[in-house]
């Protein structure tokens, strides 16, 4: 029964299939799976946006959303009527088509990382040998339709919003991809099938996630890290920060292609979950050996959604970074401890089994941490403000 | 340090998110048009003209009982000029009206008014479909009772009652002291001239008094004509 549930999904598209013609099944098996993303991780952002208004609003004893629909679940279908009946501005000088294709572009790119994602037992779109390189290969590509959007509004608050998105996205990316580096280093394969399957093994009822050693906790933590600032998330919102910039790099835009913008923002902070999910979480296996019983599907999703309520988590704990701030964090302290985990990785691969292993890599890291915490505190003046000529 | 700051903030806003869900004094909000907090007494949104209910048959006559003198002293101390007078004879407003689209509740007309016939009110939900009309406020509008002020601001409405029925005491005693004195003075001017031919005996203090009122009248007469 179980077997018959976990893979529902892919008998449902094998059964469609089969009133089709053999010629057109590929094509037409490929398409019903774009079908589906297209229609769920929407109808997944319409979802997070509640729970992200609620969770934000409950994290500051509020109520939050409760007034459309029973406890404000409607309220999205509401925002989505509004999004769509606004008056669509392109302003007078604005280069017309880059203003249009740059949320399209957003949109099309963020949607394309799905496609190497496994999001249960045999339920990828594409198995891809290189699904990592393909996953940070349109990753990147939102860069660009940042950029597009803010140098074709001819707006100094856009620009500068888009270049400091460029400027942040391009140095947490180097970050993304170092910390990922890791498991392809252990796994032997930018195949994110085969990373999961690297994953789903069990030794007394635990599993081998790549979490639980020490290089894959310290990997993680600086993939979240990245991850958030990669997809512009609080802490890391500058691109948008309201109070500097009116919106950062979407300013000029109005209606549908702002709500595109929304769209983009949480579908890319879904999949960037997803991967982090697939490369350090174990992907679509279950926690414990005793809970295969539940459908791998299920597991990914409520990994994924474990993910978003710690976006929310943090946005609504943390003060949004200053921009040296940003920067300095990202090449003075998070790369290199990247690089030093790369070592970490390597030494962790060639000591094989053994306590010995475990001791040394999580000493390695934690002293370093350690060590380039409190070098970067003694550096700083914490306390009182002083002022020089106030006083 | 270390990064345990964030652990703690982390911690914090994760009570707060669960301790929402269990305990209802932790929520700060109320579910507004349902439920209301009550305003403080110092709120003030608007002012408002205050009338007393001096028609009996009546109290709601707000026309007979206004306080307002149309002296016009806060239409000159408006500072974004929102309020608008016009005089009567008789010495009420013909029309008072405040455009509180304008109006910045900066509280100088109640301040500078010597009648205490404008107060602050505290009614805020004014909105309104006609945003011309329906923002400039005339006297009727503004007419509320002087009870209704001791309800919104009850300190502040005993206080102002106090000092006006101070002042009238003040006044009252002004006018019987300032005849009195009046009566003495004029008491002792035909008092020094008929001192020669007659000694004042001392049971006729009460008829140099009477005379006095008397003599006070007919002396006004000439020092009125000679102002």
């Amino acid at each position: 029964m179980h077997e018959y549930l976990d893979q529902i999904f892919v008998l449902l598209q094998h059964r469609l299939m089969d009133y089709l013609p053999a010629a057109w099944q590929p094509l037409c098996g490929v398409l019903l799976g774009v079908v589906a993303i297209v229609c769920l991780f929407p109808a997944l952002f319409a979802l997070t946006t509640v729970f992200e208004r609620k969770g934000l609003a409950r994290i500051q004893n509020r109520i939050g959303p409760n007034r459309v629909g029973p406890f404000g679940l409607l309220q999205p279908i509401a925002d989505g009527i509004k999004s769509l009946t606004k008056e669509d501005i392109v302003p007078l000088s604005a280069d017309a088509a880059v203003h249009f294709l740059a949320p399209v572009v957003l949109v099309v790119t963020v949607f394309m990382g799905f496609a190497v994602l496994p999001m249960g037992r045999n339920m990828v779109l594409v198995d891809m040998d290189a699904g990592l390189l393909f996953y940070f290969a349109m990753g990147a590509s939102t860069e660009l339709a940042v950029f597009m959007a803010g140098w074709s509004s001819r707006n100094k608050y856009s620009l500068m919003g888009a270049m400091r998105a460029v400027a942040q996205m391009i140095s947490y990316e180097v970050v993304l991809l170092l910390s990922s580096v890791t498991v392809v280093m252990m796994t032997g394969s930018l195949s994110l099938t085969k990373i999961v399957e690297a994953q789903n093994h069990y030794s007394w009822g635990l599993p081998h996630w790549f979490i639980f050693t020490p290089w894959g906790c310290a990997g993680f933590v600086m993939y979240a890290i990245a991850a958030t600032a990669e997809t512009n998330r609080s802490p890391f919102d500058l691109p948008e920060g309201e109070s500097e910039l009116v919106a950062g790099y979407h300013t000029e835009y109005s209606g549908f292609k702002f709500a595109l913008f929304f769209l983009g923002e949480y579908l890319a902070m879904f999949s960037i979950s997803g991967l982090g999910t697939t490369l350090f979480l174990g992907g679509w296996s279950a926690p414990l050996a005793s809970l295969n019983w539940i459908p791998s599907w299920l597991w990914f999703f409520s990994k994924l959604m474990m993910s978003i309520f710690v976006f929310i988590w943090m946005r609504g704990t943390l003060p949004r970074l200053r921009q040296d701030q940003l920067m300095n964090f990202a090449w003075k302290f998070v790369l290199p401890m990247c690089l030093l985990n790369l070592m970490v990785a390597a030494l962790w691969r060639f000591l094989g089994d053994g306590w010995l292993r475990w001791v040394l890599c999580s000493a390695i890291l934690v002293v370093a941490y350690a060590g380039m915490g409190l070098n970067e505190l003694r550096r700083k003046q914490i306390g009182p403000r002083r002022y020089r000529y106030a006083e | 340090m270390l990064g345990e700051g964030i652990l703690k903030g982390m911690a914090e806003t994760a009570k707060n998110f669960f301790g929402s869900y269990f305990s209802a004094e932790r929520l700060t909000t109320v579910e507004y048009p349902e439920e209301r907090i009550a305003s403080y007494e110092a709120a003030r949104v608007f002012p408002f003209l205050i009338f007393d209910s001096k028609n009996t048959a009546d109290p709601a006559d707000w026309e007979a009982g206004m306080r307002c003198v149309a002296c016009q002293i806060c239409e000159k101390e408006c500072p974004p000029k929102c309020i608008y007078i016009d005089k009567s004879k008789d010495k009420k407003p013909s029309r008072f009206d405040i455009d509180i689209s304008v109006c910045m509740s900066c509280q100088i007309c109640v301040e500078v008014c010597p009648f205490e016939a404008i107060k602050m009110d505290t009614v805020y939900e004014l909105s309104t479909d006609d945003r011309f009309g329906g923002l400039l406020l005339d006297r009727k509008q503004l007419a509320k009772s002087n009870e209704y002020y001791h309800r919104i601001h009850p300190t502040e409405a005993a206080e102002v009652d106090d000092r006006l029925s101070e002042g009238r005491a003040k006044t009252d005693a002004k006018m019987t002291a300032g005849a009195i004195a009046a009566a003495i003075r004029g008491a002792e001017v035909p008092a020094a001239a008929k001192a020669t031919p007659k000694p004042v005996a001392e049971g006729a203090v009460a008829d140099v008094v009477a005379d006095a009122a008397a003599v006070t009248k007919t002396a006004e007469r000439p020092t009125g004509a000679g102002n």
